[in-house]
């Protein structure tokens, strides 16, 4: 059954539960980042930024103007937000599954072709060919938008072999939920990665629920953050319910990769607001869960109160939020109003030579 | 009476080899076990061990002796309490240089329907029949040359221009390619480039697939493409359809390659042809080459490709001579089949080894009066319809030649494409000759009941002629 947390530090502890002590180097326990108020109202900013978008997109599923699947982020903002944050944007690389929107909004990518690529239209970012499943910038070196489960896994470990072929000096993040962990590739994933000191970090986005199934009725081992450990790849459990939690863990993880110690797992306990996609009504949960939740661990509501005790006003909080509503009703203009692609583009990109 | 020790066969379509050493000499005994010699193939050097006690009487065959064929007599061993030299005096009757007896003790080549395929390859090659590709500019020269050192010789080429250009695979480089296809590779590029992948098919071919979205030029070769199967999802769903999911914006330039298709006696689950199943997908180019000239020039185009390629090769075929041209950068178009004899009676249509199928059969036409064209399709995906609409326009008859199953094949595209542009064209019905559609079997008669054969391609083909 499904298992509510009910303190804000969403996680347990490793510690309470301890591995095998091991004579292995393993990375420093993750400390809670310390961000400026600037920092934190940054990150407010891209956590309100999301979920308001996502909750924009929900309505226009409703109205029929997004078609298909629609995966949403709202509640897991603090992972996409918290990890991004600290990647180096010239030379790391990001990679993800179908829960797409957020992360390509942490990147600062504008809302209004994300939108639009939502709502099927050529100013989308993939020219409406993609959806809200397929969307890459690689300009920003975020590689998409899979839609195959756990797919993006071992792509990922090929965007960190070039890492490593170039000598580049980046480090790939590959994110995958609590269900594409029982997926075999990511075990092949795993393997080659530490067997070739692969620069990436398998950022397993734990929401406790895999479509409609508890992460304990799928998984033997439920402490996901412990599936590297045959694979000789340390993890790290962290609250992703917490931004500057997600902040701290992510610097140790990246200083672990930097320094050619290899691949590192990070799980990130975290809840998801809404169902699966549009179409999953979530019965197999209670209400009482989804809002015990919000309640006590929303990762927006934990930002507001640390920035309160900083000193920030509501004026300026509001302010922020007041500006954000614009930017999404813009965005959702934009995506209703521009045109739908040309019939002629059904024929292009298919391959990219003339043979 | 002296033991005739015989040149085994190492492979199921070894016909001869090389007796690279001997490791005993004439009085040494030996026992069951001992490695007596050293025999390469094209493919690999392999031992020779001692099955009877006794002792060396005689090295028949000296070392370094090349194109030893299989079951000729290459010493002879003494029993025990048998007197060497009068073993030596008084030797067994020579082995019969044709058709080894098939007994227990003696080594004969393994019954396989793949050895007539060989065959008929190395016969319509012999016979010329393979017209000269007018790629190859004129005064050419040409070199004899293994389908499997055209592949190498492609991909070292190809490493050597261009740093982004890797191979990864399963005993591609310390054990120099289960077939041998990246012999010598690992020493020239070294482990940075050449890399040894565990047995994960699903997991490198996406680890391929993500270094060329990142902008590498990855070259995974799949030990068999039957394998390639698990990791059928990142050939389809992550590299054919990234161009076009992200509007242009990310590409996947990579080449899966490998053997694909019947090899010799190795049963249903290792003995299956691709092609059809690659070729109905949108984003990917399919490639099937023929001969050891197309599979050079091809694989280097497939390499430069900016889209994701899909190169089938034939084991049977890897170990085939070809005249390939000698010439530093031979790269031919994709997407374009080759006359690979012309004719004007009917047209042979085929790929891979089919192609030495249908050009024996016209060899075997042309002794009844009928001469046949064959078209090589080489690109199976984009499909060169026109240059078999251009010949069926001359012809009006037209047989497909397929290794593989009948049912939606590529036999059966081209019978469409055929009614749907060249009806008018038509003067007898689209005939397809391919495998049988059953899985196909190990025992020896079946396996040769099952694979196409060059009788059926001159039994369809005077068919379509009304003969």
């Amino acid at each position: 059954m499904a298992r509510p947390q009910t303190k804000s530090a969403g996680a347990t502890s490793p510690k309470a539960d301890p591995v095998p002590t091991s004579n292995r180097e393993r990375p420093a326990e993750p400390k809670r980042y310390e961000a400026s108020k600037e920092e934190l109202l940054e990150f407010y900013r891209q956590m309100t930024l999301i979920r308001r978008f996502e909750e924009r997109a929900g309505q226009l599923y409703g109205l029929g103007l997004i078609g298909g699947f629609c995966h949403l982020y709202i509640g897991q903002e603090a992972v996409a937000v918290g990890l991004q944050s600290a990647l180096d944007n010239e030379k790391d690389s990001v990679i993800t599954g179908y829960r797409d929107h957020g992360h390509m909004l942490a990147y600062g990518i504008d809302p209004k072709v994300i939108m639009a690529e939502l709502t099927g239209r050529q100013a989308g970012i993939s020219k409406g060919k993609g959806g809200s499943m397929h969307m890459f910038s690689v300009e920003h070196k975020f590689y998409g938008g899979h839609g195959i489960v756990g797919a993006q896994v071992s792509l990922g470990a090929g965007l960190a072999f070039k890492h490593k072929y170039s000598n580049d000096g980046g480090v790939c993040l590959a994110y995958f939920g609590d269900g594409a962990a029982n997926q075999g590739q990511v075990y092949e994933s795993l393997n080659m990665a530490e067997l070739w000191k692969l620069p990436i970090i398998f950022v397993i986005e734990n929401n406790g629920y895999a479509m409609g199934t508890a992460v304990n009725r799928a998984a033997s081992e439920d402490q996901l953050y412990r599936r590297g450990e045959s694979f000789r790849v340390p993890g790290m459990q962290v609250d992703g319910m917490d931004v500057l939690a997600v902040r701290g863990a992510i610097e140790e993880a990246l200083q672990w990769v930097r320094a050619g110690k290899g691949p590192i797992v990070m799980e990130l306990k975290t809840y998801r607001y809404r169902g699966h996609s549009m179409s999953d009504p979530a019965k197999y949960r209670t209400r009482e869960e989804v809002q015990t939740m919000k309640d006590t661990s929303d990762c927006i509501d934990h930002a507001v109160r640390e920035l309160e005790a900083m000193g920030v006003t509501a004026e300026e909080l509001k302010a922020i939020d007041k500006d954000i509503r614009q930017k999404v009703a813009e965005a959702a203009d934009f995506a209703e109003q521009s045109p739908e692609p040309d019939p002629a583009e059904l024929y292009t990109d298919v391959l990219v030579g003339t043979y | 009476m002296a033991i005739e020790l015989k040149m085994p066969a190492l492979s199921p379509t070894m016909e001869e080899g090389t007796l690279a050493k001997w490791l005993v000499k004439e009085g040494d005994e030996v026992k069951s076990g001992d490695i007596l010699a050293e025999i390469e193939t094209d493919k690999a050097t392999m031992e020779f061990e001692a099955v009877d006690e006794g002792t060396i009487a005689k090295i028949l065959v000296p070392e370094g002796t090349d194109n030893v064929k299989v079951g000729v007599a290459i010493a002879l061993l003494a029993g025990e309490g048998e007197d060497a030299s009068a073993a030596v005096a008084t030797p067994a009757p020579r082995a019969e240089e044709k058709a080894p007896v098939a007994d227990a003790t003696t080594p004969h080549q393994m019954e396989t329907g793949a050895r007539e395929l060989v065959a008929d390859v190395a016969r319509a090659e012999k016979a010329g029949a393979d017209a000269r590709d007018p790629e190859i500019p004129a005064g050419t020269e040409m070199v004899k040359m293994t389908v499997r050192e055209a592949l190498r010789d492609a991909m070292a080429e190809e490493m050597r221009a261009d740093d982004r250009v890797f191979v990864m695979g399963e005993e591609v480089a310390q054990y120099q390619g289960a077939y041998k296809v990246t012999q010598g590779l690992l020493d020239e590029f070294g482990d940075r480039r050449v890399i040894d992948t565990p047995i994960t098919e699903y997991g490198f071919a996406g680890v391929g697939t993500g270094a060329a979205m990142a902008g590498l030029r990855p070259i995974v070769e799949f030990m068999t493409f039957n394998f390639a199967m698990q990791a059928i999802d990142h050939i389809i769903n992550s590299a054919a359809k990234t161009n076009y999911m992200s509007g242009g914006q990310m590409r996947a330039p990579i080449v899966f390659r490998g053997p694909n298709g019947a090899a010799a006696r190795v049963g249903a689950q290792h003995s299956q042809n691709y092609g059809p199943w690659y070729a109905a997908v949108p984003g990917l180019i399919v490639i099937a080459p023929y001969s050891a000239a197309d599979a050079k020039g091809l694989l280097k185009a497939a390499i430069r490709s900016e889209d994701p390629v899909v190169f089938l090769e034939n084991e049977l075929l890897y170990g085939q001579s070809f005249e390939v041209p000698k010439l530093d950068d031979f790269v031919l178009p994709i997407g374009k089949a080759r006359v690979a004899r012309e004719g004007k009676d009917v047209t042979l249509v085929s790929y891979s080894i089919g192609v030495g199928v249908a050009l024996e059969a016209a060899v075997k036409l042309a002794e009844e009066g009928i001469d046949a064209e064959v078209i090589d399709l080489r690109t199976l995906r984009p499909l060169d319809t026109e240059t078999v609409l251009t010949s069926l326009a001359k012809t009006n008859r037209l047989v497909v030649v397929e290794e593989g199953w009948p049912t939606c094949s590529i036999a059966s595209e081209i019978a469409a494409v055929v009614m749907e542009k060249g009806f008018d064209d038509l003067d007898a019905p689209v005939l397809r000759v391919t495998n049988v559609d059953v899985p196909l079997p190990y025992a020896a008669n079946l396996e040769k009941l099952a694979l196409i054969k060059t009788d059926d391609v001159v039994a369809a083909a005077k068919k379509v002629c009304y003969r």
